[in-house]
Order: structure tokens, then sequence, then C-alpha cells
């Protein structure tokens, strides 16, 4: 047993939590949120330059292969950080269906240019009426001489406005829930029938619902073996998950340590709130929350690199999706409530770490979705 | 026992329903339904509307326009406008400085303010909490200090709700240094918001939304005249004001209607194919609201008929009306989030969007400011206190 990380490893940590405080503090923030592309290349390309964006990138494309494990400190920083920029749909979900199932050529293609800074991508999977589910699937791809014609309308696409590669679920055969005739394709933001809705989410992302009205695009679009849409869905989507809890643990960390600092040093009856009993019984449970956050993101990260077996996987990796979705609530709730009316200006950053911590705790599933799967 | 209204009380019922479900304006009715800000030309509109039907004060004197209820007809009043989704008007002037003014006030100063209180032609914010004065209020540090007919005001409030739109200020200040006990030196005073030396600051909250402010008093001048009560009993004054507070601090009605929007959205939305309101895991969280709500609304009947029976005014009943009622509007506005899923990401639209939802779009950011509501008037923390303190004897 040994949960330390390496010293490699705690470098390169303490070298991205110093980029983030440096380039990403709360008013550095707040321009990028602001300015109309919502996102920072600057910063992106300081990830690249860093080699934050070819960690998980195989070796033979110009990276460093780092599986979930190794991609815990990164999250926690962006966590800590409220990063808005792509990283998770590009690093955690764009480049993880590529280099699984990508053919040479698609790896070629995107792999070094994602690692370099120069490709974005993002997932174009929820639909209305989907809810968490990656099975429902009403978006449709029909062969056609030249490929493939994609049509539907996608919800809810985070990172869409920035990408410039979309990975589409669609149906290539069957009914709208059913498990098998899901297919995968990697298509071009720009293409033709393509429409964007853009728009930001409650935690300052810029996302879009996507149209697909006869999308036409070629036969080398379709990403792995056709039909197997879903088991690939699952996998990448637990990876990702598991980056999710670990980005919870930087977010929980961070509000943690404002709502300490806040209720040390207000002052009311004379004395610091964090005097009373009622405050130090409710920021010590939100510490507690944040070790078993912290245990279960290793836990899913673990499992998320060396599981055999995709449902005993799955199954752990809800539960810590569920762990976390619970202490995302308590935590943002009790942070909000301790720092008064403070906890709600947008001026102070405990408001928008809420606003994540509410967003997390819901991203690919919230906690009802995730204990139906642990119990099924 | 009898758990139901009389027959009057329910003649009354009706009468104000059917009066709500003829007058209330369709565009004011569906802002508040899609959870939209009312601008001060509209809540002044609904205000005059009320007003004209002489049901804008009913607990004032009648002499002064009050309706002569009595508390229960009082309390169905309130739960009929909150049930039909009335917009919700500034309690500020209406329900805590009239009252005010009626017990401490001068003939003067009633025949000044009162009329353009009714009237919905003055609008009045509160100027209590500053920067170090939130939940201990006797801390606050606004000074007042007189010079010849006036008192010249310095200082800082804040979290100041709607004192953008405000003519009128009503606010506690000290007027002499810190002496013996906190709670002594402190003053009421009257500030028109129009005085030099004012200057209001927008908070944003998390919503995006602008309700509250800072407020900076620099060298204001306040003519005498415009004191309430004695100069150095501004904290009996607010004390009263406290004891005053509503009996549907509760909030049951609004939460019942918003319970009604919350399952007819969860038959709407589907997950796996089914209503998302006959997914158990949904559906029992759903339900364990409705019936603390259920509860709730028993609860509030119990106390408002102890409180006509024995004449006494509300103590900490009141605290836990309005924990309870927070905790249950905080609970239904995450449910209502929850119920949309993914979908309640989107908040604001970047691209000139056709069929944007405002309703769906709205879930997210009121269940953030919805948070406001276990922190304002009282944190429930302190509201928790007060029962330990008054109920309990701890």
């Amino acid at each position: 047993m040994n949960f330390d990380v390496d010293d490699d490893q705690q470098l390169l940590d303490d070298s991205i939590r110093r980029l983030l405080r440096k380039d990403y503090d709360f008013d550095a923030r707040r321009e990028i949120l602001r300015s109309s592309a919502g996102g920072s290349d600057h910063v992106w390309k300081t990830f690249a330059d860093m080699g934050l964006l070819a960690l998980p990138i195989p070796e033979t494309y110009g990276g460093f292969g780092a599986g979930a494990v190794k991609m815990m400190g990164m999250m926690e920083c962006i966590g800590e950080a409220l990063v808005v920029e792509p990283y998770l749909s590009t690093v955690g979900l764009g480049a993880q269906f590529v280099s699984r199932w990508g053919s040479d050529a698609q790896k070629q293609e995107v792999l070094p240019a994602i690692a370099q800074g120069r490709l974005k991508m993002a997932f174009a999977q929820i639909e209305d009426g989907s809810r968490y589910e990656l099975g429902h699937v009403a978006t449709t791809a029909a062969k056609s001489a030249a490929g493939w014609v994609i049509n539907g309308e996608k919800r809810v696409v985070i990172d869409a406005p920035a990408s410039n590669k979309l990975i589409v679920s669609a149906r290539t055969s069957g009914d709208i829930r059913d498990a098998e005739g899901l297919s995968l394709f990697m298509v071009n933001t720009a293409t033709p029938g393509i429409r964007l809705k853009r728009y930001t989410t409650l935690d300052g992302l810029r996302a879009a619902d996507v149209t697909f009205d006869n999308v036409a695009v070629a036969a080398d679009a379709l990403l792995g073996t056709q039909g197997t849409g879903l088991v690939m869905m699952r996998e990448v989507v637990d990876f990702a998950t598991a980056l999710l809890c670990a980005e919870a643990v930087g977010a929980i960390r961070s509000a943690n340590e404002a709502t300490l600092d806040y209720i040390k040093n207000r002052k009311q009856f004379g004395v610091a709130i964090g005097s009373f009993q009622v405050t130090q019984h409710r920021i010590v449970d939100m510490v507690m929350s944040y070790e078993q956050v912290k245990s279960m993101a290793c836990l899913a990260c673990v499992q998320a690199d060396t599981a055999v077996d995709a449902d005993e996987r799955s199954r752990i990796i809800s539960a810590a999706k569920i762990r976390v979705a619970d202490a995302c609530r308590q935590v943002s709730q009790d942070a909000v409530q301790l720092h008064g009316g403070m906890g709600l200006s947008d001026e102070m950053k405990i408001s928008h770490t809420f606003r994540r911590l509410t967003m997390i705790a819901r991203q690919f599933g919230d906690a009802d979705h995730h204990l139906a799967r642990f119990a099924a | 026992m009898d758990l139901n209204f009389s027959a009057e009380e329910l003649a009354f019922r009706d009468q104000v329903r059917s009066w709500l479900n003829a007058t209330m304006p369709r565009d004011l009715r569906d802002k508040v339904a899609n959870n939209e800000r009312l601008s001060k030309a509209e809540i002044v509109r609904w205000h005059r509307m009320l007003a004209d039907q002489g049901w804008i004060a009913p607990a004032w004197p009648v002499e002064w326009g009050g309706t002569g209820w009595n508390v229960v007809q009082r309390y169905i009043f309130e739960e009929e406008c909150g049930y039909a989704g009335a917009p919700q008007l500034p309690r500020f002037g209406l329900s805590m400085c009239a009252p005010v003014l009626l017990k401490f006030g001068t003939e003067a100063q009633k025949r000044r303010y009162l009329p353009k209180i009714y009237n919905g032609e003055e609008i009045w914010c509160q100027g209590y909490s500053e920067p170090g004065a939130g939940s201990d209020l006797a801390a606050l540090s606004t000074r007042a200090e007189k010079r010849g007919d006036a008192y010249v005001v310095n200082g800082q409030k804040i979290w100041t709700t709607i004192a953008h739109h405000a003519d009128w200020m009503f606010c506690l200040v000290r007027t002499s240094a810190q002496t013996g006990k906190r709670q002594e030196g402190i003053s009421f005073l009257l500030v028109d918001m129009k005085t030099p030396g004012i200057r209001v600051k927008p908070i944003i909250l998390m919503d995006g939304g602008h309700d509250v402010n800072e407020v900076f008093f620099e060298d204001v001048r306040v003519p005498a005249e415009n004191l309430v009560h004695e100069e150095g009993k501004g904290w009996t004054v607010a004390k009263y004001l406290l004891g005053h507070e509503r009996m549907n601090s509760g909030r049951i009605a609004g939460s019942k209607r918003e319970l009604q929007k919350l399952k007819k959205l969860a038959s709407k939305e589907m997950r796996n194919g089914v209503p998302l309101m006959s997914d158990v895991r949904f559906r029992d969280r759903l339900t364990r609201v409705e019936i603390e709500l259920m509860a709730l609304e028993i609860t509030n009947l119990r106390f408002l008929d102890r409180m006509r029976r024995t004449g006494q005014p509300p103590g900490a009943d009141v605290s836990m009306l309005k924990i309870k009622g927070t905790e249950i509007t905080q609970l239904i506005t995450e449910l209502m989030m929850d119920a949309v899923g993914p979908l309640a990401q989107p908040t604001l639209p970047v691209d000139d969007i056709d069929g944007w939802d405002m309703f769906v779009a709205s879930l997210a950011p009121v269940y953030c400011l919805t948070r406001k509501s276990s922190i304002y008037a009282g944190s429930n923390e302190i509201q928790r206190n007060i029962i330990a303190k008054m109920t309990l004897g701890l």
C-alpha cells in the first residue's frame, strides 16, 4: 500500500498550482469568464507547454501515457482554481475515445494536435429526454455512398463553442433506448449542416445545443466498431467521471479552506463566529466529507486505470460519484451558509465554487442516477 | 378537534380567490410563473390594484386603510396571494415602517408617510445590516450626530434590498457613543434616499441578478423631525418590529404552488422512458418535502389558533415557521433543478436563441439565490438560538 505520489508527480502538481495561482486567480478568471470566447488561449498554450495536455496521450503520439491516477493532481488544481478551459472535454473525453479506439490515421490526426494545444474537443451526447443515460440516443447516422449522414439534436454539449472536433453518439440501428446499434463519429465542428446555439452554464462554462441537419461525413469519421458505441461511452465516461471526482476534491478543499478562513476572521458578538459550536461542528463535517471524497476519488481513479471487469469498474465509479455528489451538496450549501450574505455575492469566490460544486454533483449523472446503476 | 376553516372563513377565501383570479394581470402572473424579476413599475402596478381594492394593508387600523380582518382572515388572504402566484410586494413600507409609525410615530409623521406607503407612491427600504453587524445587529456603527435641527449621518449599510428603487429608508443609527449596553444609544431614523451624500452600490448575487445593495452615507443631513420615538430608543422600536413578524413566514401557499409546478414538471420529464414522477428515488424525495409541508401547514394553523384565542403576539413560534418554511422552499428549488437533469445547466444565452426556455433556464439560478432564505431576516442559526433561549430556557 502506498498513497504517496512520487517526487516527479509532486513537482508537476506544485508547478500547476503555482501557474494557476498566478494566471487563474479569482480576478483573472472573472476576466476570462467575461471574454467573448469564455476561455483563455494563453492558459491553454501554457498547459500545452507544460505537457499537461499530453498527460494521458500515448507516448507514441507525443504524450506521457498517464492514467487517471497520474491526472488527479491536475484535476484537483482545476477544481481549486475553477478552471473553465475545455480540459476534461478534450483530454478526459475526446483524447480517450481516440487513443482507445481510433484508427492509426485518426490517432495521427488528433492526438499530437491535442498534446500541442492545437485541437480542442467536445462530446455531443445528451439529448432531450436522455437525462444521464448514455444509451438514450435518437440522433441517427445513415450510411451513404460517400460515408455517413447524421441527423439530430444534441443538448448541453459542454465546450462545443471552443471545440474543433466533436465526438457524436448516433444510432446506426435500433430504437431510441436500445443498448445495441450505437456508434460514435468524430466530426469537425465546422462541418456544413452543424449549427450551434451557444450559451453559458451556471458554473461559467460555455456550451451549446448542437443541431445536425443532414451532416455528411466521410466513412472514416466512424470511431471504433460500428454498433459498439455504448461500451465505448461507458468506459470513457467512467474514466472522465473518475477525473471529475478528483476535480471535486480540489473544489471541496478550496471551499473548506475559504470557509475556515472566514469563520476564523468574521467577528460577531465580539468573537470569531468560528468559536461557536454550531459553526465548528458544521465545518468539521465538511472536512470529514473532504477526506471521504478524496478516498473515493483515489478508488475511482485506480479503478479507471486498472479494472479488469467493466461492470465492477462502473459500480465502483458510481459509488465514488454518489459520495462526491452528496459531499458537493453538503459542502457547497454549508460553505455558503457559514459565509452568510457574503456567500451569495458574485464578488466572492465561494459563490462560484458553490455553482461549480452544484454542477459537478450532476455532471455525468446525479446521485439518483448512480444509485440506480450501483444497485443494478 | 376541527381542522377546517369555518363556513364564513371559506366564503372569505372564495371571495379573495375569485378576485385574484379575475384581477391579476396575465403578464405579471406569467412573469412570476417564469421566475422573472419584476420591474419597479410592475411592482407598483400590482400594489395600486390592491390599494384600489382596499386590500393593500390588511393589518393597519381601519382609519388608516386597514381591512379590519382578524388574524385568520389575514392569514387566508396572504396564503391566497401566494397560492395564486401574485407578485410579492416589498414589505419594508407596508409591514415594517408602517407598524412602527403607527406605534411610535407622531401624528405628523403618520400623516406624512402612511398615505404614500398605502398608495404605493413611495417605496421604502430597510437600513439595518452593516458590514460588521449582521446576526449581531447591535454592533452597528453608522453614526448620526445631532447638529442644530438635523442629524448628520456617516457610515454604511449592506444587503439593503431594493435600495436602488427606494424613495425612503428607515434605518438604525448610533446617536451616542457606546457606553453601557450596546443596545443603548441606537436611534430609528427616516431618511430620504434623494438626500445628498447617499450612494447606492449594487451587489450582484450568484444568480446574476440585482436585488441588494451597499448604501454609503457621507455627511447626510437628516431633519431632526425624521427621528421616530425617542433618541437612543431605536432598539425598542426594532424589537417591536421583530415581534410584529407575520404569521405566514412559513410561506406555505407559495411552497404549495411551487410543489404543484414541480409535480407537473416531474410528470413531463422522462427517465428511462417513464415519467420522472414514477421514479421511486425522485418521487420519495418529493413526497418527503410534501409531507413536511403538510405538517407545517397544520402547525401554522395551530399557532394561529393559539394566537387568536390567547391574543398573545407570536413568540418563538415565528422562528420555527421561518426555519421550516425556508428549508422547504430550498428543497423544492433543488428538486425543481434536479427534475430537468442536465438541462438545468444552461442559464444565459450567448446567441439569439429561438425557443430559449426561460423557465428551465431559471431553475438553477433560483436554487442558488434561494440559499439566501436561510440567511436573511435572522439566519436559521439565530432563529434556533431564539427558540433555545425563549422556548426552552437554555
